[in-house]
């Protein structure tokens, strides 16, 4: 009988151990950190062609930041995949970074959950004001009328891609419109060879709602009216989003296992290996390539091309904007870190490194020294890309939309005709779940 | 229960006087001991299952969207809302809840039967095999020790259209289809899902079976032989009559585990599974992580939950009607 209060209250010691020790790691992070040794957490999204890339990248800025200020930074890269959902885990628990990267495309989502430091003009004062960046990138921080959560650090836009060589052995001239695109497509596919005109990353989320999007505009169809509302299933929609369906159903220029890319990544590889001659991607495949052996002297870069008679828009505004945790201890020191990313120095560096187009005006983009490619992505920045409307249902429109299209992609890869009714249909049925949720 | 009880049955006969003695002090250190010793099993318990479960229940009556996820107490009350949704069969968010959940009950039956044949036949083999049976027994259970996101990743590997091992096999090796095949989207992703989860979950039924023949008094099987039963019959009569209660723990905890199966499709399919694979707890998933909008999919988990436990009550009454018939 003796043992058995001694079992009990070894037990109950335990239980208060065990407990103690949860809650002191619960407060680890406030502790140990005086003025003198300030540690920033900064979640990077992954803009190289791997995580490791990046890591190369980052790590000797970062020692020049910590050189300059004292301030040191935990560096975490977070692939795209997990970004978002990491993000919303933080914003949620309000145990995050102190500072990290997000999709420009999000900036409105997060803005509206309260989870960043909105940037006043006192702030905003302190990055050296809101005149230094580029217009069309500032404008992708936040809808206009309210302090922005996040500010632009690298900008992007999509163009073609297309290889040189294949282009010249078969005599053929890059695309000007979406027609010669498909006819030039068709002719340089041979299945048996496992060859293909074009390559598209088929089960990727978020490439396929920019897609859609960018297609749509070309066919003067809006995903959203005026009050914000979802307007999926207008004319211009369904035919933007088959036009990029087809490219596996109808046209089948592209290889049917692309549908199973998750990663444009895999994209870039069917590219760079020279199984497919034609690729749309955003500015940073310049690096993604070469990353993957490809020189930028083996492809030349045209503008996306519109339908004949089409608007000729031919991306978004893309980009990664950073932003600050609501919740971080070291205000100050995150504010520093973004002064530092957004500077003229580092933008040239960091936007050179990734061949981004930098987002101050007090740095020329100089991401490739091929002039002609500088200036076609320059161009169509500035003549070609249209923003994606500053809503909140940005999110949910690239999860309903995005889904769609993969699913629509899956069924034409796997050998189904895709008509035009099944696009109605499949948006339909997105435009519904966005009413729902 | 009733065993602890059976205890303190036998127990009591033998300290006779002190109840009568000593009837006022309450409180003891011996009174207390079970309960202090059960404390942190039970605080745990609170902490890791039954307080999220009653906050996932609170957050489906509100409208947990993104405008509210870092100031819950300022999300409106919805009531039953998120369940009207979620159940609304004529909107696409209800009907393909339905879907979702008609897959994976399909999904279930099939991973559980087989998993369960296997596991027996499995077992019955092994059990009258002399020789060479401990080093089949860890060789069956190699895919239950594996950890589970490695072996399904290399099943994904497997299964990739253009480089995968099966269609090098099917296609480049037997030639058994001019076509490559698809395995991870289109119609055939249910077959893979399914192949995978058996691979996976066998090992278990294998695992159980095999212990619960080993404490069948051989006995039984002399006494059955000189009396002439056939193999086949020892086992109709003997194995399968001796294991029934083994056997009922071990389907529910099959059909259990098997129904909130979410590590096989998420990882071999990601976020977004294609509609053939599109099994319950990915598409909840997906409803409240994608969309964010939490409320919803807390609702659906309650659903889900109460499906799950209207099956474990099911089966406690059937199994109390085979257990009173034994």
């Amino acid at each position: 009988m003796k043992p058995q209060p001694f079992a009990a209250g070894v037990s109950a010691a335990l239980l208060a151990v065990t407990l103690g020790a949860c809650g002191a790691s619960g407060t680890d992070g406030e502790t140990g950190s005086g003025d003198t040794a300030v540690t920033l957490t900064y979640w990077a999204s992954n803009q190289g062609a791997s995580l490791e890339n990046d890591k190369e990248i980052l790590t000797p800025e970062l020692e020049k930041f910590t050189q300059q200020t004292g301030i040191k930074v935990k560096l975490e890269v977070v692939p795209w995949s997990d970004l978002t959902n990491n993000t919303l885990a933080a914003a949620v628990s309000g145990q995050g970074p102190d500072v990290l990267n997000i999709g420009n495309t999000n900036a409105t989502t997060f803005q509206s959950t309260g989870a960043f430091y909105p940037f006043d003009d006192a702030a905003l004062q302190k990055i050296g004001g809101k005149d230094r960046f580029v217009a069309s990138a500032f404008a992708s921080a936040g809808p206009a009328g309210s302090p922005p959560t996040s500010i632009p650090l690298y900008s992007q836009v999509y163009a073609l891609y297309y290889n040189k060589k294949l282009f010249a052995d078969a005599g053929l001239q890059p695309p000007a419109t979406w027609e010669e695109l498909v006819s030039t497509a068709q002719k340089l596919t041979n299945p048996a060879e496992k060859k293909y005109g074009v390559v598209i990353p088929g089960g990727t989320v978020n490439v396929s709602m920019h897609f859609s999007y960018i297609f749509s505009e070309q066919h003067g169809g809006a995903a959203f009216d005026a009050a914000g509302k979802p307007t999926f299933t207008s004319p211009g929609m369904i035919k933007g989003v088959k036009q990029y369906v087809d490219l596996v159903s109808a046209n089948k220029v592209v290889n049917p296992s692309a549908a199973q890319y998750t990663d444009s990544a895999q994209a870039a590889g069917d590219f760079a290996r020279g199984d497919a001659a034609m690729y749309m991607a955003q500015t940073s495949g310049i690096n993604v390539l070469t990353k993957n052996g490809m020189t930028p002297d083996q492809y030349g870069i045209v503008p996306i091309p519109a339908p004949a008679g089409g608007t000729k828009i031919s991306s978004f505004v893309a980009g990664t904007n950073v932003s600050i945790f609501k919740n971080t201890k070291h205000l100050d020191a995150a504010l520093k870190f973004v002064a530092f990313l957004t500077s003229d120095e580092e933008q040239a560096i960091l936007n050179k490194s990734y061949t981004t187009q930098p987002t101050v005006t007090g740095a020329n983009a100089s991401f490739t020294d091929d002039q002609e490619k500088l200036d076609a992505f320059t161009t169509i920045l500035a003549e070609q890309a249209k923003p994606l409307p500053l809503i909140p249902g940005i999110q949910a429109f690239q999860a309903n939309v995005g889904g769609a299209v993969v699913a629509l992609i899956g069924k034409a890869a796997t050998g189904t005709a895709v008509s035009e009714d099944d696009v109605k249909a499949a948006l339909e049925e997105a435009q519904l779940k966005m009413g729902a949720s | 229960m009733a065993l602890t009880f059976l205890k303190q049955a036998a127990r009591r006969p033998a300290e006779p006087s002190p109840p009568a003695a000593q009837p006022a002090k309450r409180f003891t250190w011996t009174r207390l001991a079970p309960y202090l010793l059960i404390l942190p099993a039970v605080l745990f318990e609170l902490l890791v299952h039954v307080i999220p479960m009653i906050v996932g229940i609170f957050m489906s009556f509100i409208q947990l969207t993104q405008f509210f996820i870092t100031n819950w107490s300022a999300a409106p009350f919805v009531g039953t809302g998120n369940y009207a949704v979620a159940l609304d069969f004529s909107g696409p968010l209800g009907w393909q809840l339905v879907r979702s959940f008609l897959i994976t009950l399909g999904f279930t039956v099939l991973v559980v039967g087989i998993s369960f044949v296997f596991g027996m036949s499995a077992a019955l083999v092994l059990h009258r095999l002399g020789r060479g049976r401990g080093f089949l027994r860890t060789l069956f259970l190699i895919p239950y020790a594996l950890p589970a996101y490695a072996g399904i990743i290399i099943w994904k590997f497997i299964l990739q259209r253009d480089n995968g091992l099966l269609n090098q096999l099917l296609v480049d090796g037997l030639h058994l289809a001019s076509e490559r095949p698809f395995w991870l989207i289109g119609g055939n992703a249910f077959v893979s899902v399914v192949v995978v989860s058996i691979w996976q979950q066998w090992p278990f039924a294998f695992l159980m079976s095999m212990a619960g023949m080993q404490v069948i008094p051989e006995e039984l099987y002399q006494a059955a032989a000189i009396d002439g039963a056939s193999t086949w019959q020892q086992i109709r009569f003997i194995t399968m009559r001796m294991m029934k209660p083994l056997n009922a723990v071990l389907l529910l905890l099959l059909f259990l585990w098997t129904f909130r199966e979410f590590n096989t499709p998420y990882v071999l399919f990601g976020p977004t599974p294609p509609e053939a694979a599109d099994l319950l707890t990915v598409h909840i998933y997906s409803s409240s992580f994608i969309t964010w909008n939490f409320g919803l999919g807390s609702a659906m988990s309650v659903l889900l939950m109460l499906f799950l436990v209207v099956v474990a009550g099911l089966w406690a009454l059937w199994n109390r009607r085979v257990n009173r018939d034994a």
